[in-house]
C-alpha cells in the first residue's frame, strides 16, 4: 500500500530577534488511508508546526521551509502555488484545533461558517449547501440540526462546539483530519464522546487521522502508529503495540513511567529530571542528553576517556561523551521500530530507512453504549 | 530551618485542621435595569467534608462541578452563602478584619496557571518574601535568607531570587508559586489543579515536590484536579463532586476498586489507559453536564445515568417514569431540564422525584454515596 501522505526530512525554521530557532529538525513519518498516526511530545517539540506546515500555515515570515518534502498522494504540497494549495486545504487535508471557541467566528451562526466552506470546496448552491451542512451535523451526532444550524458558537457548550468543527472539517470529506489536540480542553466524560465520534467517522469515511496529543492514554486508545517527537525530531516511531511493549528511546521510556496510572500503587512517581529544552538554546549532540538516564546509568561504568562530565539543572552529572557530541538519526531497530539512540544495542548495526509504519492496531476499541450499560449494571444493581 | 517548624511542636495523631459542614455557595443571576435578582447558580450545594493533619483529599469532578469554588470558598476568596469552615475547631468564617488576617496565613492556595498567578513585575525574591513581611516573619537580611532556603527546598538556585517570573519555564514557575505559598508555614493549602498547565514529564516532578513537602511538614492538601490517574495517586481520600454536590467520597483505593456512584464508574472507565490493550470496558455517557442554575429534579444526575435505565427494565411501570425527549419544551416553552434521548427513556421515578441521600454503601466504613440504585 502506499502512503497517503509521506513526510520526507522537512526542516522548518523561523527568524527571530534572537536568531533562526528551528522548530522542525529532519522530520519524516506517513501515514496510510484509513491509519490514525499519533504525534505525540510536549510543548515546543514540534508537533503543531509540523501538522502546521502539512497545511503549509506557518506564516512566512517569520517562518520558512527549509527543505525536504511533503508527498500527499504523491503530490508535493510544499512546491505547490498558494492557489493550488487552497484547494487542498479544508477539501482534501483538513485540521480540528484544541480550542473551538477561538477557531469558530464568533459573529456568524455555525450554519454560515459551515457552508461558506463547503460551498467554496463543492461548487454547489446554497440551498444544497444548507443541507449538506445540516447532514455533518447530524453525523456529528448534534441533536435536532435543523435548529442549532442557526446558533452562534457561544449558545454552545465546548464539547457542542467541537463537533461543529468536526462537522465544519468532515463536509467536504477530506481524505486527511489532522487533530490537534481535540479534547484537550474538553472533560474525560466529554474526550470520551468526541474520541468515539472520530474513530466512527474514519470507519465510515476511510479517512486517515494525524492525531496530535501529549496525553498518552489517547495514544494508547486511538493509534495505529505513533511518532514521538523530543526537541524539533522524531526520537522514536513504531506501532502503537510496539511502542508501547518496548519502548526503545529513553525519552519514550521515561514518558511512560513518569505518568500515574489508575489502579498502580506507586509510592513515589519516576520522573524525567530537568525541564523540555527550549528551541532557542538546544544542548549540543542528542537533545536529550542532560534529561537521559540511560546515558547517566552507562556513564557510570564505562571508561573515563569515554564520559564527559557537565552541570545540568544545578547538578553535576556525568554522561557518555558520545551522547553529548554526536545527535543520532532515526534508525531501523527492528521491522516497524524506528528510534534515535546510541545506546540502543543494536543502534549501531542498525540501518537508516525512511520510517514507514503501515500497520493497523489489533484491538480496536468499540464501545457500545447499551453494552456498556450492561457491564456497568452487572453486579452493582440492587 | 526554624521558618518551616509547624506552628505547633506536637501535634495529636490526628488532628482535624479544616472540617467543612454543609457548606452552600450561591452566586445571583440577576436581570434588567435594576438588576434585581433572578435565580441563583448553586455553585456549591451543601458539601461536607474534613481533612486531618497531614492528609490530602482529593476533590474530582467536571468543569462547572464547583470544586474549584469549593476551595476559594473555604479560603474565604469567594463569600459563603451559608455553612461553616472549622479551622483546627475554630470558625473561620467567625472572624473579621486584623484576627482574620492572622489567621490566613495557616492556609494557603496553589493555583493552576502559574504565569496568571504570579506578579510579572516583582522579582522572585518578593513573591516569596513578601507574605512573610506582611505577616511579621521575617524582613531584611533574615528574610532573603529564608528566601533561599525556600528556593532550595523547591529545587531552585536561591540567585533566582533577583530574577523575574518570565524568565521561568512552567515548571519552574509553579514551584515558584508552591515557594510563596510554603513561605507562611501554613497548615493547610488548596491545591487547584496544580500541574494539569505543565508538560507531562515535569507533572511528576511537581507531584513528587508537594508530597515530600507534606511528609516534612506534616502540611494538610485539599487537592483538586480532574485527572483522577493524578488524584487517584496523590490522595488519601477522595471526594467526587457533581453539580456542586459530593456524590461519592471514600478512601482513595476503595473508591477506585470500588465505586459505588454511577457517576464515578463513567469518570473511571473514561479516563484512557496508557495501554493498546485495554483490560476493560469503556462507559460512555450520554449527554453533559446540565446548567447548575436550572439542575434536573431529584437525583441530579438521572438524565445521564446508566444504572436507572438498566433498573427500570427490571421494575413494575408504577415505579418508572418515561423522560420527555431531547430538546422538548415545556407548556412554559422553556425547555425541559430533564435531558433524556431520542428513544424511549425509562427510568425509576425515585430517581427523578427524590433526591438521594450520601449514605454508607457495602464496602469500607466511611465509603459514602448518593445513589437510589446502587447497595
Amino acid at each position: 500500500m502506499t502512503p497517503l501522505l509521506e513526510i520526507k526530512n522537512l526542516n522548518v525554521a523561523f527568524n527571530t530577534e534572537r536568531g533562526q530557532i528551528r522548530p522542525v529538525r529532519d522530520v519524516s513519518m506517513s501515514i496510510f488511508p484509513g491509519q490514525t498516526l499519533a504525534v505525540v511530545g510536549e510543548s515546543g517539540c514540534g508537533k503543531s508546526v509540523t501538522a502546521l506546515s502539512i497545511l503549509r500555515l506557518i506564516p512566512q515570515p517569520p517562518g520558512k521551509i527549509l527543505g525536504g518534502q511533503i508527498l500527499f498522494e504523491g503530490r508535493d504540497l510544499v512546491a505547490l502555488r498558494e492557489e493550488e494549495m487552497q484547494r487542498v486545504r479544508g477539501k482534501e487535508i483538513a485540521m480540528i484545533f484544541q480550542e473551538p471557541m477561538t477557531s469558530l467566528n464568533p459573529v456568524y451562526t455555525i450554519g454560515d461558517q459551515i457552508v461558506e466552506a463547503v460551498k467554496l470546496h463543492q461548487g454547489v448552491t446554497s440551498r444544497e449547501a444548507y443541507q449538506i451542512a445540516e447532514q455533518s451535523l447530524n453525523d456529528v451526532g448534534i441533536s435536532d440540526p435543523h435548529r442549532r444550524i442557526h446558533e452562534y458558537p457561544h449558545q454552545m457548550s465546548g464539547g457542542m462546539r467541537q463537533r461543529v468543527m468536526i462537522a465544519m472539517a468532515l463536509s467536504c470529506r477530506p481524505k486527511l483530519l489532522i487533530a490537534d489536540e481535540p479534547t484537550t480542553a474538553l472533560d474525560v466524560t466529554i474526550q470520551a464522546q468526541i474520541l468515539e465520534l472520530l474513530r466512527k467517522l474514519q470507519r465510515e469515511t476511510g479517512m486517515a487521522i494525524m492525531l496530535i496529543t501529549h496525553d498518552l492514554g489517547v495514544v494508547a486508545e486511538n493509534a495505529d502508529a505513533v511518532a514521538v517527537m523530543y526537541a524539533s525530531r522524531v526520537v522514536e516511531t513504531a506501532t502503537v503495540e510496539t511502542l508501547f511493549d518496548q519502548p526503545q528511546h529513553p525519552y519514550t521510556e521515561g514518558l511512560f513511567r513518569s505518568v500515574p496510572k489508575l489502579n498502580e500503587n506507586a509510592a513515589r512517581l519516576t520522573t524525567i529530571p530537568g525541564s523540555v529544552p527550549n528551541p532557542a538554546k538546544f544542548p549540543s549532540g542528542c537533545k536529550f542528553h542532560p534529561r537521559c538516564a540511560r546515558t547517566r546509568k552507562l556513564a557510570a561504568s564505562a571508561p573515563a576517556d569515554q564520559t564527559t562530565e557537565l552541570k545540568s539543572g544545578g547538578e553535576i552529572i556525568r554522561v557518555l561523551t558520545r551522547c553529548v557530541n554526536e545527535e543520532p538519526e532515526l534508525r531501523e531497530i527492528q521491522p516497524r521500530q524506528w528510534a534515535a539512540c546510541h545506546q540502543i544495542a543494536s543502534y549501531n548495526s542498525a540501518k537508516v530507512t525512511p520510517p514507514v509504519v503501515d500497520h493497523k492496531r489489533e484491538v480496536t476499541t468499540e464501545h457500545s453504549t447499551e453494552a456498556m450499560q450492561l457491564e456497568a449494571a452487572k453486579g452493582q444493581t440492587a | 530551618m526554624s521558618a518551616f517548624e509547624p506552628v505547633t511542636k506536637s501535634p495529636p495523631a490526628t488532628e482535624t485542621i479544616i472540617d467543612v459542614r454543609d457548606l452552600r455557595t450561591y452566586f445571583p443571576i440577576r436581570k434588567g435595569i435594576f438588576s434585581h435578582t433572578v435565580g441563583y447558580v448553586k455553585a456549591v450545594d451543601g458539601v461536607t467534608f474534613s481533612v486531618d493533619r497531614g492528609k490530602t483529599l482529593g476533590l474530582v469532578g467536571e468543569s462547572g462541578c464547583g470544586k474549584t469554588t469549593v476551595g476559594r470558598t473555604i479560603l474565604r476568596l469567594i463569600p459563603a452563602t451559608s455553612g461553616e469552615v472549622l479551622y483546627r475547631g475554630k470558625s473561620f468564617f467567625g472572624y473579621h478584619g486584623e484576627e482574620l488576617r492572622k489567621l490566613r496565613r495557616h492556609m494557603q492556595i496553589i493555583f493552576q496557571d502559574p504565569m496568571s498567578s504570579l506578579n510579572p513585575r516583582m522579582t522572585i525574591g518578593n513573591i516569596i518574601g513578601e507574605p512573610m513581611q506582611v505577616h511579621g516573619i521575617a524582613k531584611g537580611r533574615e528574610r532573603d535568607e529564608r528566601v533561599a532556603q525556600l528556593l532550595q527546598r523547591v529545587g531552585l538556585d536561591p540567585s533566582y531570587a533577583l530574577r523575574y517570573p518570565h524568565e521561568f519555564s512552567g515548571g519552574q514557575r509553579q514551584r515558584i508559586g508552591i515557594a510563596r505559598a510554603l513561605s507562611l508555614s501554613p497548615d493547610f493549602i488548596v491545591c487547584d489543579e496544580p500541574v494539569s498547565a505543565l508538560d507531562v514529564s515535569i507533572q511528576s516532578q511537581i507531584l513528587n515536590l508537594l508530597q515530600d513537602l507534606q511528609q516534612e511538614f506534616q502540611i494538610s492538601y485539599l487537592f483538586i484536579a480532574h485527572n483522577l490517574a493524578v488524584v487517584e495517586h496523590f490522595s488519601d481520600e477522595v471526594a467526587v463532586m457533581y453539580l456542586g454536590r459530593i456524590v461519592e467520597k471514600a478512601a482513595s483505593r476503595e473508591l477506585y476498586s470500588n465505586p459505588k456512584h454511577p457517576y464515578t464508574m463513567a469518570l473511571l472507565s473514561a479516563v484512557p489507559e496508557p495501554d493498546p490493550r485495554p483490560k476493560h470496558k469503556r462507559i460512555v455517557l450520554q449527554g453533559e453536564v446540565p446548567s447548575p442554575s436550572n439542575p434536573p429534579s431529584g437525583c441530579p444526575f438521572h438524565p445521564r445515568c446508566p444504572l436507572t435505565r438498566e433498573a427500570a427494565k427490571q421494575a413494575s411501570d408504577t415505579d418508572t417514569v418515561v423522560l420527555a425527549p431531547k430538546g422538548s419544551m415545556a407548556t412554559n416553552g422553556h425547555p425541559l431540564p430533564v435531558l433524556g434521548n431520542e428513544k424511549p427513556d425509562r427510568v425509576l421515578r425515585k430517581c427523578v422525584e427524590q433526591m438521594p441521600p450520601l449514605e454508607q454503601k457495602q464496602g469500607e466504613p466511611g465509603h459514602i454515596a448518593a445513589c437510589w440504585v446502587t447497595k
